[in-house]
């Protein structure tokens, strides 16, 4: 529980809303000295904005920091370091060039008569603090010949080194690590907390919740849900939490979706047999029909994307075959896939979805002008005439159709998205976390949409890191877990049996 | 009527022609009070000539080169092999002339002592063969760029240098000089105006209409501004980067015809040289960002192309000489870049503005 005494930082009531999304809700967050504080929840919680504004990449527009028992306002990452608050980044931002002891004393080298690097004091001294973590490694080899993992520990030094840290933040460093160099990695963790230093891990890795942190807070969607001492917190507990499933809003969708339920074919629109891809997802079996909304189910790093990318083609499957209309799949594309019916609307809106510069309306018609190829261009008029159709039928908020989309909020930005895909008029929709960083009132218009397309005899996919969500639109669901199905769920359904598939049954 | 009139105004201002043609307008007024008679053209026999139409002849290859390097630099390439593709289109077309020169017995010599209006291939091969090899050479650097993932300026830096030597090769490293009519034509031909302008200008509206009639120049602007997307909106990316670097490829073979048509040999070493980097030039001035791809402007390009050219043609009738020609080039260079640059575009755009609503509220 906070404790003043010791919690060298306490930010209270933290309040953060960006234009479109309110991202911090008067969230309150400490961690003390000699304290491993995991910070858990699923994307557009609010973990990296929360983050941002202790480290002064952002600023709050409420609430207070207390570094050390004062008040402190942060402005920027370089006052964040001269307090002693530093960050070990997953990409980590050093020059793989030069060389390990280079690197950890980079720009604050031993010199000789004030002018010429001395090389032997500036290695001796870069194995001296490599030695405080206990990594014994040749200092003068370049930092790329070492493995992700030592990088990581440089950095962790040089982290150290330069800014007397006194609160390290792990933000997912564990991401691109096998399991031994993790446990290196957890060891360095607690060593660090041994010496009294404060460390905040974000992770998606419940396993590494439990195993190394002495509290966890979780958000969701922003607000606080609470502080909780590791040990006290069961593994299904904390996935509740995480995904905030709440029995008393089963509304009036629910009806809506047991009446569309009647419309589902019987024929498979699309099967996939026993189909994987070797270090991405294991084989698994998928059967979508006609005027199904099907909802994948699973924390962040489940294999959801890799799922749905198979189905759409982003990637080829080595193992199995995808069948669709009785016919198997032979061009694994994009473009195969929107010739034959299939739409993604993608994950990363940003690298993945939006065409910056381009208009809301070239947007929009930038999928069906596709299909049609390099030949068949779209009028202009016609084009408006889509454009101004779903910018009405979606609400999205644009002065014209001619607007750049970059000069829109992320959650018109997303709408836009939509667009395209509706406008490509698929008979199969996938919808990677369509819902994600847009306000609630755009996601019940989301869930309502992916409801009526499947009345039309569309079949949906659905991803979703919300439970809720997936829950609440969904025939059936299928819960990833480990990048691999491990089970599915169809009729009523069985909540507590969901999380335990989410969770695995260690639990 | 004021709201309308700075509303049109900051329109065009905020368009991607506003600084090309406003660099264009600066120098032709420059021209205008330093240089008596610049504007002076005069019709002989049927033919005008001026310093005007001296810039429209000369800007012609460059202006042709930009419509191609247009489009590779709207996909986030660029391509610097184009005058040594000029290069083999113009050896392969001389070779195709005459072929007894490098010792290839195809034909007898004598025909051509005879009569230097001699061709061993009809003319149409003469145009047509060219045109294909230097399709097929752009081809080449698409492939690599697209399909081999090379960065554009090291692909294509091997036909940049490759090239000449390919150019060498066709021709035994010997200059084969023209005597036929009919293809020097191409390069020195009147009708009214230079015979190069009309090709210009049919390359100008062919890339038009090939790029703004059908979904390719939007398929350009967005794998230019974010492959991805692209890619996953079922664009054929490679297909785009391949066709782009293939017609720049095409235009590099028009462009080689013209000149060495114009100088009535084959000179594997000159044709071209540096004619590449006058069309990345010509490109940037028109307002396509080099480097980040995405929205272009042909017309731009060609406007950039006019630009670079006149300065050359103001200096030269003012007396600068030609072998200092380069370091003016460079000032250019130096002036289009700060021009460009987001602060000064940005005080310009305001100080137009404010002028206009002074002059409107008078």
């Amino acid at each position: 529980m906070p404790d003043t005494n010791r919690d060298i930082v306490v930010m209270t009531g933290i309040d953060k809303t960006f234009p479109g999304v309110h991202a911090l809700q008067k969230v309150s967050f400490s961690v003390g000295r000699g304290e491993i504080h995991a910070l858990v929840g699923e994307n557009g919680a609010g973990k990296s904005t929360l983050i941002k504004i202790l480290t002064g990449v952002d600023r709050a527009d409420e609430g207070t920091i207390e570094f050390d028992g004062r008040i402190v306002s942060i402005h920027s990452p370089l006052q964040a370091q001269q307090l002693g608050i530093s960050t070990v980044y997953q990409e980590i931002n050093l020059c793989p060039n030069l060389t390990v002891a280079e690197n950890l004393l980079i720009g604050r080298q031993p010199r000789r008569l004030g002018i010429a690097i001395n090389w032997k004091a500036l290695n001796a001294r870069a194995r001296e603090f490599l030695k405080q973590l206990d990594i014994d490694i040749d200092v003068t080899q370049p930092l790329g010949s070492y493995s992700v993992a030592i990088q990581q520990m440089v950095a962790i030094a040089r982290a150290l080194a330069i800014s007397n840290a006194k609160v390290l933040i792990f933000d997912e460093p564990t991401s691109s690590l096998t399991a031994h160099e993790t446990a290196q990695l957890f060891k360095v963790m607690r060593k660090l907390k041994s010496e009294g230093i404060a460390i905040i891990f974000i992770t998606h890795f419940l396993n590494q919740v439990y195993e190394v942190s002495d509290r966890v807070t979780v958000l969701r969607n922003g607000a606080l849900v609470g502080t909780y001492a590791t040990a006290s917190v069961s593994r299904l507990e904390l996935i509740r939490l995480m995904l905030g499933r709440t029995i008393a809003d089963l509304d009036d969708m629910t009806a809506h979706k047991i009446e569309s339920s009647r419309h589902i074919s019987a024929e498979p629109l699309l099967k996939a047999d026993d189909v994987g891809l070797t270090n991405s997802i294991e084989p698994f079996d998928l059967v979508l029909h006609a005027g199904e909304v099907v909802g994948i189910a699973g924390l962040l790093g489940s294999g959801r994307t890799e799922l749905v990318n198979l189905l759409f083609g982003i990637d080829r499957p080595d193992i199995g075959k995808v069948v669709m209309d009785g016919k198997p799949v032979k061009d694994y594309s994009p473009a195969g896939s929107i010739a034959r019916g299939v739409a993604l609307c993608p994950e990363d809106r940003k690298v993945e979805g939006i065409v910056a510069d381009l208009s809301v309306r070239e947007n929009i018609i930038l999928a069906l002008q596709a299909g049609l190829g390099w030949f068949r261009r779209i009028g202009t008029s016609q084009q408006y005439e889509i454009a101004d159709k779903y910018i009405k039928l979606l609400n999205i908020t644009t002065p014209t159709a001619d607007q750049l989309v970059k000069n829109l909020s992320g959650g018109n930005q997303q709408k836009v998205i939509l667009a395209r895909w509706l406008a490509a008029n698929p008979r199969l929709l996938i919808l990677d976390e369509p819902t994600r960083g847009i306000d609630v009132g755009t996601k019940a218009d989301i869930q309502k949409l992916v409801l009526s397309l499947a009345e039309e005899g569309k079949s949906c996919v659905f991803v979703s890191s919300e439970l809720d969500e997936v829950l609440r639109t969904s025939h059936r669901i299928v819960v990833m877990r480990d990048r691999a199905k491990v089970n599915e769920f169809s009729g009523q359904v069985d909540e507590k049996g969901i999380m335990q598939a989410i969770a695995g049954s260690a639990s | 009527m004021r709201g309308s009139i700075s509303r049109t105004w900051s329109r065009f201002t905020e368009s991607m022609l506003f600084l090309p043609v406003a660099a264009l307008l600066l120098i032709l007024i420059a021209d205008f009070f330093l240089i008596p008679g610049f504007f002076k053209i005069e019709l002989k026999g049927g033919h005008l000539y001026g310093n005007l139409i001296d810039i429209l002849v000369h800007g012609s290859p460059t202006m042709i080169l930009a419509m191609g390097m247009t489009l590779v630099i709207a996909t986030g390439g660029v391509d610097v092999s184009t005058g040594a593709i000029m290069a083999i289109a113009s050896s392969t077309a001389c070779l195709m002339i005459n072929p007894t020169i490098v010792g290839l017995n195809l034909t007898d010599p004598r025909l051509f002592i005879n009569n230097p209006q001699y061709s061993w291939a009809p003319l149409w091969m003469v145009i047509v063969v060219p045109m294909v090899i230097a399709t097929l050479c752009g081809l080449w650097n698409g492939v690599l760029v697209s399909y081999g993932r090379m960065q554009p300026l090291v692909a294509t830096l091997v036909l940049m240098i490759a090239g000449r030597g390919i150019a060498q090769l066709i021709t035994n490293a010997m200059q084969i000089i023209i005597f036929n009519d009919t293809y020097a034509y191409i390069g020195n031909g009147f009708i009214v105006l230079p015979f190069s302008l009309y090709l210009a200008a049919a390359v100008f509206i062919g890339a038009w209409l090939v790029t703004w009639r059908t979904p390719i120049g939007l398929f350009v602007e967005s794998v230019g501004i974010n492959a991805r997307s692209s890619f996953y909106s079922g664009i054929n990316q490679r297909g785009i980067i391949l066709f782009s670097y293939a017609f720049c490829g095409f235009c590099a073979g028009i462009a080689g015809l013209i000149v060495a048509s114009n100088i009535r040999t084959s000179d594997a070493n000159q044709v071209g040289l540096y004619s590449e980097l006058d069309a990345i030039l010509a490109v940037v001035i028109g307002g396509t960002l080099l480097g980040a791809g995405g929205r272009f402007s042909l017309l731009g390009s060609a406007i950039g192309a006019l630009v670079l050219q006149t300065t050359i043609t103001s200096m030269l009738s003012f007396g600068v000489a030609a072998s200092a020609i380069t370091a003016v080039k460079a000032m250019v260079v130096v002036a289009v870049l700060l021009l460009y640059a987001e602060q000064v575009q940005r005080y310009v755009r305001g100080v137009s503005r404010g002028f206009v609503r002074q002059e409107a509220a008078r």
